[in-house]
């Protein structure tokens, strides 16, 4: 097989897919966060300036989203078909949310009425929680496995399969973070007393998220083998988990010193961290076949020609500064505390 | 119902939904370019408050584009997942591009647009309004590039068999520039600015006669009024090469357009008409030979009919096909004799003393949106049985591990979701063109001056 600086492209392509999700995990993680912790403010004027944190960012970190999905869906076609027809309940209700935490944004303060801005603070609320909780729920089922045929096909039940105990926790797990994640976004954001407020909710999140990681890190370690086999055989990566130990720890030393720059490129790189872990749970998996073992996706049986992933790792080559240029300059320009006078729409 | 006929009402409500929203955005983009571009050039107040008022209706439909374009592209996982292994290779891939060279330029650019006005330049802020329009233009090319490349697919090779087969790119430009492309992208582009220019006559008309921001209304109204009439007339070329392309690359689909069913006869050409599938009868008003006409200039030569083509590879909806074409046709005529008509009044010094123009602009912003829509329910149900034509069809496409209730859930989900949508958009772009393009009541009071000094100069 072909390779590039010793790398086959399915594993190059295999790292971009999960750099743009990672990203993604990363970037709307804390819209997800912020929104998550919306409903805790009790007053208008509090949650327009939450709002008002994430406005003019959030439609930039959707579109590595839509980056993500796309060369998820050019470079393993085959893994893409089979696990989003066998997730279809949730990556239907996955696309409601996206609508409706999109448009609450939009909306709430096109209208005075408190029953509206209420309406449109629920909904905000509500999909941001729901969209945090999904995440993780598909990556958990992704960790878990399933049942797939000789075509790798999905061959398990329809409608609630998907929720089972180990995704849930990951699901809760996953809305833990971008909690603590969100709420440190929302200090660099924010002044006064509603900052004080935040500092309230980052104890909070801290808590929840480290209660629920060790929870699910336990449920796993029992109950899902598969997953140890690359730590027992090479005991070097052990070094990886204990990073993640090390950066988790670093956000509760750094938010008591009130350094939240600094903590927020800590849970940063908590959510990269721990997508590196599953990225050696699986590699070269996509997909585990919980019965047939050799009915597993892999990179390469689901990877798309090499000529394509060639041509798209030019894609990525060219754009990929690109993105990250327009994300530079648009931080920049909303770089420092919500002005809470300043005119939108 | 079954999984394919639940499968295809939901992809078709869903995309059509959609599709409301990224030509006007489009559209609106264009005149938001031009309204800020002479702003920064002239310094004129009106084209700045013109410009800011766009943009904020312009930040309704691009926030509905946005998250209801999303859904297609999980909807391809979901709900075609054989489909999506298939094409994953190529389709992806422009996707793919679709994401990283324009979403990412318009979406980023965005945050500038809508909340930079104070914190940048205004050179700065005119250079996002250029990249969120330009980026809403390429978002549309690498979209038309996936779906033309299922109308005529080139550039690929079949790998595998059976449920394993699928399509690999052998030569990206070939895929890119596929037979169809070019025509329907250019095609599209104009559909957009149609929809986009009518909607902006439309308020201004509307505002004209209601005696409401006059002076700034009858600039806007003149600007927007040549980009109508060019799109329009230019829309003309882009429609008839896309159909002489769709002569030779799709017969079957061009025989059910003009419901034309011996296999080999001179065609003729409907103004309207009735098609009677069972009895192979149209019944309507035709130029004989009308068909033949316009592909090969001469009123003999024969078309290749439906009865070529084994009944298994033939449309099954033809009327419709004829139907939804003849529409968009007959819309498209319209829109070129109005905008002519408001030239020519405009060019008498006339353009706004009817008020009975005014009006028929102010209702005209329904129909482009109309002919986008019928114009890709009828190169869409045109193009079937196949989901790319000549190579998977529809019926081969699906999820087989999705169940029909599981797609029913759903569909009735998102028929109610955008239902409300629909309900919000129409609710709050009525409440904006009410408010209108200033709040600034200074301003307004200044062209209120300017109208009646206007009137006493008289």
């Amino acid at each position: 097989m072909e390779t590039l600086f010793g790398l086959d492209y399915p594993t190059w392509w295999f790292l971009v897919v999960g750099g743009l999700f990672s990203g993604y995990a990363i970037l709307d993680g804390f819209d997800f966060g912020a929104g998550a912790w919306h409903m805790f403010f009790k007053k208008d004027s509090s949650r327009e300036v939450a709002l008002k944190a994430i406005d003019p960012t959030w439609h930039g970190n959707e579109v590595w989203l839509v980056i993500g999905g796309g060369t998820l869906f050019a470079g393993f076609p085959v893994f893409y078909g089979t696990l989003f027809s066998a997730m279809y309940t949730p990556f239907i209700l996955f696309l409601l949310f996206i609508i409706f935490r999109g448009i609450s944004i939009k909306f709430r303060n096109m209208e005075d009425m408190p029953w509206w801005r209420k309406m449109w603070d629920w909904s905000y609320s509500i999909s941001s929680i729901m969209l945090a909780f999904l995440l993780g729920v598909v990556l958990g089922n992704i960790l878990n496995g399933m049942p797939l045929d000789e075509n790798f096909e999905y061959i398990g039940g329809g409608f609630f399969e998907f929720l089972n105990p180990f995704s849930i926790l990951v699901g809760v797990t996953s809305l833990a973070l971008f909690m603590m994640h969100g709420a440190i976004y929302l200090l660099l954001k924010t002044e006064g007393k509603l900052y004080n407020r935040v500092q309230v909710f980052l104890k909070m999140g801290m808590a929840f998220f480290i209660i629920s990681y060790i929870i699910t890190t336990a449920y796993g370690l029992f109950n899902l083998d598969h997953l140890l086999v690359v730590f027992k055989e090479n005991q070097i990566l052990f070094v990886i988990p204990f990073l993640v130990f090390l950066s988790i720890a670093n956000v509760p030393r750094l938010a008591s010193k009130e350094k939240y720059g600094w903590a927020f490129i800590f849970t940063s790189l908590t959510i990269a961290l721990l997508l590196v872990i599953v990225a050696f749970e699986l590699y070269p998996r996509l997909l585990w076949s919980n019965d047939v073992q050799e009915n597993s996706i892999t990179i390469y049986n689901a990877a798309a020609s090499t000529k394509t992933l060639k041509i798209m790792m030019g894609f990525a080559a060219v754009g990929g500064p690109l993105v990250l240029l327009y994300s530079y300059f648009v931080y920049r320009t909303f770089w420092g505390k919500v002005d809470s006078n300043a005119e939108g729409y | 119902m079954d999984v394919e006929i639940l499968s295809r009402i939901q992809f078709a409500f869903t995309i059509a939904f959609h599709y409301i929203y990224p030509p006007l955005s489009i559209g609106i983009g264009l005149l938001m370019v031009v309204f800020e571009s002479i702003y920064i050039r002239t310094k004129k107040k009106e084209y700045e408050v013109l410009a800011k008022f766009w943009t904020k209706i312009f930040a309704i439909t691009f926030g509905i584009g946005v998250v209801t374009g999303i859904v297609m592209e999980f909807e391809f996982g979901t709900n075609w997942a054989t489909y999506s292994r298939y094409v994953g290779d190529i389709f992806g891939s422009a996707l793919a591009a679709e994401g990283i060279f324009a979403f990412a330029l318009e979406s980023s650019a965005l945050g500038i647009l809508l909340f930079g006005w104070n914190r940048v330049k205004p050179w700065v802020h005119l250079v996002a309004t250029w990249a969120v329009f330009l980026g809403s233009m390429f978002s549309a090319v690498w979209i038309v590039v996936a779906n033309s490349w299922q109308q005529t697919p080139a550039g690929y090779h079949i790998v595998g068999e059976g449920m394993q087969a699928r399509a690999e790119i052998v030569d990206f430009w070939a895929m890119v520039f596929n037979p169809s492309s070019v025509d329907r992208i250019t095609h599209v582009w104009l559909g957009a600015f149609l929809a986009g220019a009518f909607l902006i006559l439309s308020v201004h008309a509307y505002y004209i006669l209601r005696g409401r921001f006059v002076v700034m209304s009858k600039k806007a109204f003149k600007i927007t009024l040549v980009v109508a009439a060019v799109s329009s007339l230019a829309q003309l070329f882009t429609g008839h090469n896309s159909a002489e392309g769709v002569a030779v690359n799709q017969p079957a689909k061009l025989a059910a357009m003009e419901g034309h069913f011996e296999a080999e006869a001179p065609a003729d050409l409907y103004l309207f008409g009735w098609v009677d599938k069972e009895n192979q009868t149209v019944t309507g008003l035709k130029l004989s030979g009308g068909l033949s006409f316009m592909l090969h200039q001469d009123f003999k030569t024969p078309v290749t009919g439906l009865n070529a083509f084994p009944e298994e590879d033939q449309p099954s909806q033809i009327n419709a096909v004829f139907q939804f074409y003849h529409l968009m046709v007959a819309i498209g005529m319209f829109l070129i004799a109005l905008s002519l008509f408001g030239l020519l009044q405009w060019k008498r010094g006339k353009l706004f003393d009817n008020k009975w123009l005014l009006w028929v602009f102010v209702f005209t912003a329904i129909l482009p949106q109309l002919a986008n829509q019928f114009g890709w329910f009828a190169a869409e149900m045109g193009r079937q049985p196949w989901v790319v034509y000549g190579l998977l069809r529809t019926s081969d496409a699906l999820s087989k591990s999705v169940q029909a209730n599981q797609v029913l859930f759903s569909l009735i989900l998102f028929f109610i979701v955008y239902t409300v949508l629909l309900l919000l958009f129409i609710y709050l772009m009525n409440k904006a063109i009410k408010k209108g393009p200033s709040s600034d009541t200074d301003f307004d009071g200044g062209s209120l001056n300017k109208e009646i000094a206007n009137l006493i100069s008289k």
